[in-house]
């Protein structure tokens, strides 16, 4: 072992210091040129060209322009489409937050005890995999031995006795809104819980000897205080719920009208791997792409200011 | 308690209902009793609502299918059996779907861990000309969706395939590239926070005392890291295991199936012949505890070792 003097110690650290951080970003450079990088560039490139089924039997693609854009955006199903996710994602997201806000509030009121049963069984709702999750959901709404049905009709609703819920596009949205409020809660409730933790004591304290009721104390200390930590999962409930595709796809298995219930993710997968047609789905994807980047600019600025302290 | 009262009302909002000044004005003694059993009552319901699609799955998965399709369902484990596991585990798929998942998950972990350990390194211990533009791609890059991205991973898969099959659709490392891609970013990001917590200093003053820089690294800084390497691993092993969308694109033959698309089939195949629910949730228990009894054992240490990451000393 060689023992460096501090000096030479520096001296070599100077003259790699160039070097030395681009060589340890290169792999994962490659990697995300790689798996991200070349497809992200693809599909712009896609987008913009003729790829129909000549194309797929080996004749070069020619350049459209904005024709599939144009094309795209005139189908007569993708604004339903779009309408649709839009709706889906804001009552989601809200609902979620909402919800998560309420359970976190109830989680700092309650006794240890009952604290720590929520919490429990929030991870355990937080830790089931998503295709899990889905699957129970489709048997608790069974049309034929679903127990969700039998609750319902011995509380007199005689008319869900057989109820098929996923046949509807109404209560199939209903029931993939529970499925995805059930999943997303938990990291809600503990993100704002572990916010409302961070208020102090002392000044919940100060705000109870200057008479300060529960309605106000919420109101004018503890909501302003993780107003930060709400917008923040608010902001990344609605980035993940506009991308819902897996769990749609999943509860339209069980016999949905597919036409009458996708979203835009399984817009997407339809027309590329259902209908070949590539230059279309790749045109929708840079506007979902698009959507995503400049949805998340703010949570990303939020971050760099992290970053930057 | 009237002054209490007093300064309580004084205080309230004018436009606060007096049910509601009623209520913090007796908030001083005998409602934070009941209250707060009012509270915890409701924080149990709430609880066994959110436990009750766990519980159910696993009900179902220890219930005869013929009692499942009774009129009446039981709430308890009542006719407790285990045929539903036993026809699951020598049925087809599962042993290959699990060993594909495992796998996947297993090359995807290695990949992630050392390329995003190495960039964390690099963007936390140095400045150099590019940096802010990296974190800023890193985190954009981290937000895009996989629905935006699959028809051309597909498109690029089935053409890489056409000459290098390892590298194609339905091929492990095909898929584990594609989810180190995925999951590279984030890591990077959680990972940075863990190597900043360690300052730069205790390297130096080891290399004070006679270390080399290789060696400081790896005698004081790497062991500090650990539990970020870990809280960053199950973090990856969670996303591989449980991937979906990226899966059902990429893994289109049946032979190659991870778990998670393993189970949709077996769903769907179960469906012609009337879905037998016990051995579908005994399927999906199959896939969920193993992820949900790691998930709360690392719960804890992740958080504790989130905490430990400040350094003593």
């Amino acid at each position: 072992m060689t023992i460096a003097t501090p000096a030479s110690t520096i001296a070599i650290r100077r003259r790699r210091q160039p070097a030395t951080p681009y060589l340890l970003l290169l792999p994962a450079v490659l990697i995300l040129l790689v798996g991200l990088g070349y497809p992200v560039y693809w599909q712009v490139v896609t987008s913009l060209q003729e790829y129909g089924m000549m194309q797929q039997f080996g004749a070069p693609p020619t350049f459209a322009g904005l024709d599939n854009y144009a094309r795209i955006f005139s189908d007569e199903r993708l604004l339903p489409v779009v309408t649709r996710s839009l709706i889906f994602c804001l009552v989601n997201a809200f609902l979620t937050v909402a919800i998560g806000l309420g359970l976190a509030l109830l989680m700092k009121a309650v006794h240890g005890a009952v604290r720590i049963t929520m919490q429990v069984v929030l991870l355990l709702a937080w830790a089931t995999p998503l295709v899990a999750a889905v699957t129970v959901f489709r048997w608790l709404f069974d049309y034929r031995a679903g127990v969700v049905n039998w609750l319902l009709v011995q509380i007199g609703l005689d008319q869900y006795q057989g109820y098929a819920w996923l046949a509807q596009p109404l209560t199939f949205f209903v029931v993939a809104t529970l499925v995805i409020v059930w999943m997303s809660v938990p990291f809600v409730a503990m993100s704002l819980y572990a916010g409302l933790t961070q208020v102090s004591e002392e000044v919940l304290e100060a705000a109870r000897l200057d008479g300060a009721s529960p309605a106000q104390i919420l109101r004018h200390i503890l909501l302003p205080l993780v107003r930060p930590v709400l917008a923040i999962v608010l902001l990344l409930q609605i980035i993940w719920d506009l991308r819902v595709f897996a769990q749609i796809r999943l509860l339209q298995d069980a016999g949905a009208p597919i036409s009458e219930t996708n979203l835009l993710g399984n817009f997407i997968y339809e027309l590329g791997i259902g209908s070949q047609d590539f230059s279309g789905a790749a045109a929708v994807s840079i506007f979902v792409l698009l959507l995503t980047v400049l949805l998340a600019a703010p949570y990303v600025r939020s971050l760099m200011k992290e970053d930057a302290a | 308690m009237t002054a209490a009262t007093e300064t309580g009302t004084g205080v309230a909002a004018p436009a606060a209902a007096p049910a509601v000044r009623d209520a913090a004005a007796v908030a001083r003694r005998p409602r934070p009793r009941v209250g707060k059993i009012l509270l915890g009552a409701l924080g149990v319901v709430l609880s066994l609502v959110w436990a009750f699609p766990v519980y159910w799955m696993l009900l179902s998965a220890v219930t005869p299918d013929a009692r499942l399709r009774a009129d009446t369902p039981s709430f308890l484990p009542t006719h407790f059996t285990l045929a539903n596991f036993g026809s699951v585990l020598t049925g087809s798929g599962f042993g290959g779907a699990l060993r594909m998942s495992l796998m996947v998950t297993l090359v995807t972990i290695v990949l992630v861990l050392a390329f995003a350990f190495l960039a964390a390194l690099a963007i936390s211990r140095w400045r150099f000309r590019g940096r802010t533009s990296f974190v800023l791609a890193v985190l954009f890059i981290q937000m895009l969706p996989a629905e935006g991205l699959f028809i051309a991973q597909y498109k690029m898969l089935s053409t890489v395939g056409a000459s290098a099959p390892v590298l194609g659709l339905n091929s492990v490392l095909g898929i584990s590239v594609l989810y180190t891609a995925m999951l590279v970013p984030f890591t990077i990001w959680m990972l940075r926070g863990f190597v900043a917590g360690i300052p730069a200093e205790l390297e130096e003053a080891a290399m004070v005392d006679g270390l080399s820089r290789t060696k400081a690294f790896l005698r004081i800084t790497f062991p500090l890291l650990a539990p970020g390497l870990v809280a960053s691993g199950v973090y990856a092993f969670l996303q591989a295991w449980n991937e979906f969308t990226t899966a059902l694109v990429i893994l289109p033959a049946e032979s190659r199936q991870t778990l998670p698309i393993w189970l949709r089939s077996f769903l769907s195949a179960s469906a012609n012949r009337g879905i037998d629910w016990g051995e579908v949730m005994a399927a999906s228990t199959l896939i969920a505890v193993p992820v949900i009894v790691f998930f709360l054992f690392v719960q804890g240490r992740m958080t504790s070792g989130l905490v430990a990451g400040a350094v003593k000393g």
